[in-house]
């Protein structure tokens, strides 16, 4: 099938912007477990919520290009701030989810200035001392936060005042999945956008970006503080549907394992921070039942493989394979020739 | 009528190093004009300061009369100064498609447009298929440009600036690279920009100086060492002595 230039163009871009029928699935799976794996709701919720965190970090590495260690600062602003939202103000979930998800956007806005200038490990380093400090002062804010007994007495009421939330986390599912959804929904709109195209500019080469008039630093400020918002959502619903929040919530190995999930997923199709969260915490659950001590051995085992072999070899090798099942002529490789 | 582009005692130090030396300079309206200079001369510094990707230590820049000086690249680039790069500086990932259609959307204001399908906007399409068309792209408008051949992706680089509608375009050593099949193609193109564009061609290769300029400036050491017509530039033994005295001999 081809057509005239125009046509090809329009078909293409409109390509990029269309539901693919796995996403269907995926989605259609994730609504099919509130009925059909009612005993893991729990365990579901918890990968939901990793996910979305995952999500909101792709947002600003896969799309924009910024390296953070320090995301989990967001999330555990976010999460604090609904679980103590709920103690001194009112318990009602969605009015603590929109205030926390707000106030996280604004961290990050505050925040995004320091990540503009410097390159990769400049970044690494001021967003992992961000956590750093903001980890500290929830720590040492013992009145406010609870410190290092954690957060306790979070009450929160029925969800828009029909749902209780249960002891089996099936209110929690639904609720972190409906929202979650909402935020993919939106983000997914985002990113096939004229700004998120502009993102990807900005993540393959800021330099000429800058050169065809995109004013990169206002684009990096914009998407920062969208990621950090959903940070602050995901962390919310942390601290909503467990009703606790601790210092874990903020600490390095949160910021950490959110980039492992988001990498071994896959960055830049907003699907990889749920892969991502699925393998890991699956693999988490087999291997700690097998052998409880060294299942980080098995994550990092597979970390070194993925990024060594290289995802998109690996992706080319699985498309030639499914291409030979099905009979089809095989797909062109997608060569990575430096561009920068 | 004021210049194109305009430069008055321009300079630029770094350190001890005076790299741009109180430089003035005028580009006409509609000037198909080459800077020419031997290595180290300074081209790459006058063009990052004309950009503003570098800031003056002294010195105006004017286009189109304004004073731009002081402004943010990108700022510039909206009121019409753009550049192309001796190494192509593209956008591994993205298809030429999405690589134009970023640019002329950005030229159109809609860069924040979040909540739309870029590629919605048919005034967008037609354009991208009519830059595509001139530096014949189209048969690889949905390829990722990390995977084009060299010479599409050179043409690419300069349909990319070509896509901000440019009112004066700095070329920097366009034919770079270009393997000689593709040579030909790249030079027509560059020869067929419209008139209302202003170009300023940075170039080490004299054939593609020769047969496009109409007036030639030659940087010497940071200045500028003598400028005027093709014919007169080709003539002056000063000129064969520190530049093409050195390089066209082979």
């Amino acid at each position: 099938m081809q057509g005239t230039p125009t046509d090809i163009a329009t078909r293409h871009l409109a390509e990029t912007s269309r539901w693919k029928p796995m996403e269907f699935v995926f989605w259609l799976v994730a609504f099919g477990a509130i009925w059909l794996l009612p005993s893991h709701h729990l365990i579901l919720n918890e990968i939901l919520i990793t996910a979305l965190f995952a999500m909101s970090l792709d947002l600003i590495l896969g799309y924009a290009g910024i390296a953070s260690l320090g995301h989990a600062a967001f999330f555990g602003f976010g999460a604090y701030f609904a679980g103590i939202f709920a103690i001194r103000v009112i318990g009602d979930p969605l009015t603590g989810l929109v205030l926390a998800t707000l106030a996280s956007g604004a961290l990050g806005f505050i925040t995004s200035f320091l990540v503009l200038r410097g390159v990769d490990l400049a970044r690494l380093m001021v967003t992992l001392g961000v956590a750093l400090v903001l980890g500290e002062i929830a720590n040492k804010m013992t009145w406010l936060t609870g410190g290092a007994d954690g957060l306790q007495g979070v009450m929160m009421g029925p969800v828009l005042g029909l749902f209780e939330f249960d002891l089996y986390g099936r209110t929690a599912y639904v609720y972190s999945l409906v929202v979650t959804f909402l935020l993919f929904l939106m983000a997914r709109r985002i990113v096939v956008s004229p700004f998120g195209l502009s993102l990807r500019t900005i993540r393959d080469n800021p330099l000429r970006a800058r050169a065809i008039g995109i004013p990169v630093n206002r684009r990096l400020i914009a998407v920062y503080t969208l990621a950090a918002a959903y940070a602050g959502a995901a962390g919310a619903l942390l601290a909503q549907t467990t009703q606790f929040v601790s210092l874990d919530v903020i600490a390095l190995h949160r910021s950490a394992d959110v980039l492992l999930m988001l990498v071994i997923g896959g960055t830049g199709y907003l699907y990889g921070g749920f892969a991502g969260a699925i393998v890991f915490k699956v693999l988490q659950e087999v291997i700690s039942n097998w052998t409880p001590q060294y299942w980080t051995f098995w994550i990092g085992l597979i970390l070194v493989i993925l990024v060594l072999i290289g995802r998109e070899r690996m992706n080319h090798r699985a498309a030639v394979l499914w291409a030979r099942l099905r009979g089809k002529p095989e797909p062109r490789p997608r060569t990575i020739v430096g561009g920068h | 009528m004021s210049a194109a582009l305009e430069t008055v005692g321009l300079q630029k130090r770094f350190g001890g190093i005076v790299a741009t030396d109180d430089v003035t300079f005028r580009l006409e309206p509609g000037a198909r004009h080459a800077l020419i200079g031997p290595n180290g001369a300074g081209k790459t510094t006058f063009v990052n300061l004309l950009t503003g990707v570098l800031q003056p230590s002294a010195g105006t820049i004017r286009l189109h009369g304004e004073d731009i000086s002081a402004m943010a690249p990108e700022r510039r680039v909206k009121r019409g100064l753009v550049r192309t790069f001796q190494i192509n500086q593209l956008f591994a990932g993205m298809t030429p498609l999405e690589t134009l259609g970023v640019a002329v959307s950005e030229r159109m204001g809609h860069g924040y447009e979040f909540w739309r399908p870029a590629g919605s906007k048919s005034a967008v399409i037609d354009e991208i298929v009519e830059i595509a068309t001139r530096f014949k792209l189209v048969d690889v408008l949905e390829e990722r440009t990390a995977s084009l051949p060299y010479g599409k992706q050179r043409l690419l680089e300069i349909a990319l600036a070509f896509a901000c509608q440019p009112r004066v375009l700095l070329l920097d050593e366009p034919a770079a690279g270009v393997p000689e099949a593709e040579r030909h193609d790249l030079l027509a193109t560059v020869a067929a920009l419209p008139r209302d564009v202003s170009v300023l061609l940075i170039e080490h290769d004299m054939d593609l100086v020769f047969s496009f300029a109409e007036r030639i400036s030659v940087l010497v050491n940071g200045a500028l060492f003598t400028e005027g017509t093709v014919s007169e530039i080709a003539n002056d033994p000063r000129v064969r002595a520190v530049y093409l005295g050195e390089s066209l001999d082979g």
